[in-house]
């Protein structure tokens, strides 16, 4: 394991009897507008995950999964209610802030994969480090040793067109570790995968998971959602359950 | 992220689209090259002109027949006879009311054919006195100039310009051939010096001869005694004005004309021919590098068309870029670069362009381009400027976008 320090060493350094609240959304709705017709696609989500905790979310598809994973990324903003991230209120930060946020706290893998089809897999994993000033050489050694981590040692300087669906979803898996970000938001990270594929990616998460990082992360496998320690059920816009994974 | 690494990807982005950057950058490239030139071309023509006035003489007043002060236009013809007669010339060399004068040179001038045996050339045959040399400020480059008693006996002698000898003998060493004009033959008795005029009028292709030759045995007629131009050279560059007003007060008198407004002959300065002539020119040039500027602001406005494509074409690029952790100065330096990278390459290829033809026009058209480093510099700077600010507004669209709406985008 090679970073794993910085969540866990966070942690140790400050005990605290409550567990802290990595993430809290208190009534959150989200609206679309598209011409005259409004669409709620989240209507009132209480939701709080505490630092170090591994949920997964499931539910039907357009129940607001993604709608909710975007505003965690902060990357889309609530219509109503409030989201608190660290315990800070993300209504209150500018651009700035929030793209520190972004860049340094969050690691974010896309539903559709998202990465630039002109840059090498490795320039791709280079991309988050680059807004956070790290230096050239550590750059390629880290983004290396993300894509070794994912299986994909070999395939440095492919292309994602040169890359199979699999592979191009492990490249944004380890685009999204390879920042070391406390929160790791990962959108049906193993839609594609193979099974093979699919148990390496979640034994990454796991070995994440024991590193003391948040994760939540979207599926419709149940056997997936069955890593996690907690699932949430999402349907129509709400929460319809919240449970503690009992396997 | 640091100035290199968004210069690499601006450079790569830039790239990745060939055609279309070529096709923006040669925008900027024509408008930068048509600025250098328009400007090369007006200075170096103003540099002509004034060269080709100086080199009338120094401290010279030049004296035409006609008036240029009437509203109705030129008064005494130059078609018809001249105003101005060789005893003005003579009043004016030696009256006491011109002590400011040093020297006067009258010229009689008709274009004539030449030969000499098979070799035909027709120039322009002046009548000088023994002044003309000094005040015209030239020098022989072999044998002697007209002398006084030349003018007194009508000598049959000329002395030819440079270009005139070589198209008549082929070479300029002719003291002592003759030539033949209006049936009459004379012998060369000196070469002018050349002084290498780049102008349409050549100073070189001249052929002089004593001004009573001219009047009696060669122009003659009617307009035996009249002559077409004098030069008056001032005794200093301080005394000009004065020479001036003496020349115009003794000619004025000489011709019975009391109201200078109904002078029947023109006096101008060499100052002032330059500083019409460079008025004039300038005023062209302004003109011109407008028009050019125009071509700029066109090619700058290419930048921005292209820029805001590039934009709507990289929404989702962008959108990564900041769901990623790009602050929106960071995406807004990646499009500014863009922008000043095509302004700059289309700066400098303009300018080699502009440099190249001035250098390769002066043989095509026949007058000078005069390049200052300072012109090249200013516009490279000005593309790059123009690269920029057009590529401000893109660039700030881009920075603003809502990371998730730019994602979505497709
Ligand atoms: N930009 C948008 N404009 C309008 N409606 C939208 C927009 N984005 C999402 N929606 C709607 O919001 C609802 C929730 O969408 P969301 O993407 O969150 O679904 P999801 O749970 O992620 O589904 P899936 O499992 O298919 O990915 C859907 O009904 C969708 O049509
Ligand atoms: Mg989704």
């Amino acid at each position: 394991m090679v970073d794993t320090t910085s969540g866990t060493r966070r942690r140790s350094s400050a005990p605290t009897p409550e567990p802290r609240k990595a993430i809290e959304l208190i009534g959150a709705r989200k609206a679309y507008r598209s011409g005259t017709i409004e669409f709620e696609a989240l209507r009132g989500i209480e939701l709080s995950i505490n630092v170090g905790e591994y949920v997964a979310v499931m539910g039907p598809s357009g129940s607001g999964k993604s709608t909710i994973m975007n505003i965690l990324g902060c990357l889309d903003t609530l219509t109503e209610g409030q989201y608190r991230l660290g315990g800070d209120d993300v209504d209150d930060m500018d651009e700035i802030d929030l793209a520190a946020i972004r860049n340094e706290q969050i690691g974010f893998v896309f539903q559709g994969f998202n990465l630039m089809p002109s840059l090498s897999a490795w320039r791709n994993v280079e991309v988050p480090m680059m807004y956070a000033r790290v230096p050239k050489e550590e750059r390629k050694q880290r983004a290396q040793r993300a894509l070794e981590r994912v299986g994909l040692g070999s395939r440095l300087e492919n292309r994602p067109g040169e890359l199979s669906g699999g592979q191009q979803q492990r490249v944004a898996v380890a685009r999204a570790l390879v920042g070391e970000p406390t929160i790791i938001l990962a959108d049906e990270p193993t839609g594609n995968l193979d099974s093979v594929s699919t148990m390496d990616v979640l034994t990454l998460f796991d070995e994440l998971h024991a590193a003391g990082r948040t994760i939540v992360l979207i599926t419709h496998e149940l056997e997936v959602a069955q890593r996690a320690r907690r699932i949430v059920w999402v349907r129509d816009g709400e929460i319809m359950r919240d449970e503690v994974n009992a396997a | 992220m640091n100035w290199s690494e968004t210069l690499r990807i601006s450079w790569s982005a830039v790239r990745s689209h060939g055609l279309r950057s070529t096709l923006t950058v040669l925008g900027i490239l024509i408008g930068i090259a048509a600025v250098i030139l328009t400007v090369g071309l007006g200075l170096g023509t103003q540099k002509d002109v004034s060269a080709q006035i100086s080199s009338l003489g120094s401290n010279l007043l030049i004296v035409s027949p006609g008036s240029t002060t009437s509203t109705t236009g030129v008064r005494g013809g130059f078609g018809t006879s001249s105003t101005l007669t060789l005893a003005d010339s003579e009043a004016l060399t030696s009256s006491v009311s011109t002590p400011d004068i040093k020297a006067v040179a009258a010229e009689k001038s008709q274009p004539m054919a030449l030969t000499a045996g098979t070799a035909n050339w027709t120039t322009t045959v002046t009548g000088v006195t023994t002044d003309w040399l000094s005040v015209r400020a030239r020098t022989l480059s072999s044998g002697a100039f007209i002398t006084a008693a030349d003018v007194t006996d009508s000598a049959s002698v000329v002395v030819l310009g440079s270009q005139t000898a070589t198209q008549l003998f082929g070479s300029t060493n002719v003291v002592g051939q003759t030539v033949t004009a209006n049936g009459k033959t004379l012998t060369v008795i000196g070469v002018l010096a050349s002084v290498g005029s780049n102008s349409s009028t050549s100073l070189d292709d001249v052929a002089i001869v004593p001004m009573s030759t001219a009047a009696n045995e060669l122009i003659g007629g009617a307009t035996s005694s009249s002559i077409s131009t004098m030069y008056i050279e001032a005794q200093s560059s301080t005394q000009l004005s004065a020479a001036y007003q003496e020349a115009d007060s003794l000619l004025l008198n000489l011709h019975g004309i009391t109201n200078s407004a109904n002078a029947d002959f023109t006096i101008s300065s060499q100052d002032a021919l330059v500083s019409t002539a460079t008025s004039v020119y300038r005023t062209l040039t302004v003109l011109l590098t407008g028009i050019a500027g125009l071509s700029l602001l066109v090619g700058g406005i290419g930048v921005m068309n292209i820029m805001l494509v590039s934009v709507t074409e990289r929404t989702k690029e962008i959108g990564l870029r900041k769901a990623l952790g790009a602050p929106p100065w960071a995406i807004r330096r990646q499009f500014l670069i863009e922008a000043a990278i095509l302004g700059l390459s289309g700066g400098l290829l303009g300018a080699i362009l502009g440099v190249v033809s001035a250098w390769l026009l002066p043989g095509v058209i026949g007058s000078s381009v005069v390049i200052s480093p300072a012109a090249v510099g200013v516009s490279i700077g000005v593309a790059i400027v123009i690269g920029v600010t057009f590529g401000v507004y893109p660039a700030t669209r881009a920075a603003r976008l809502a990371p998730i709406d730019a994602l979505r985008s497709e």
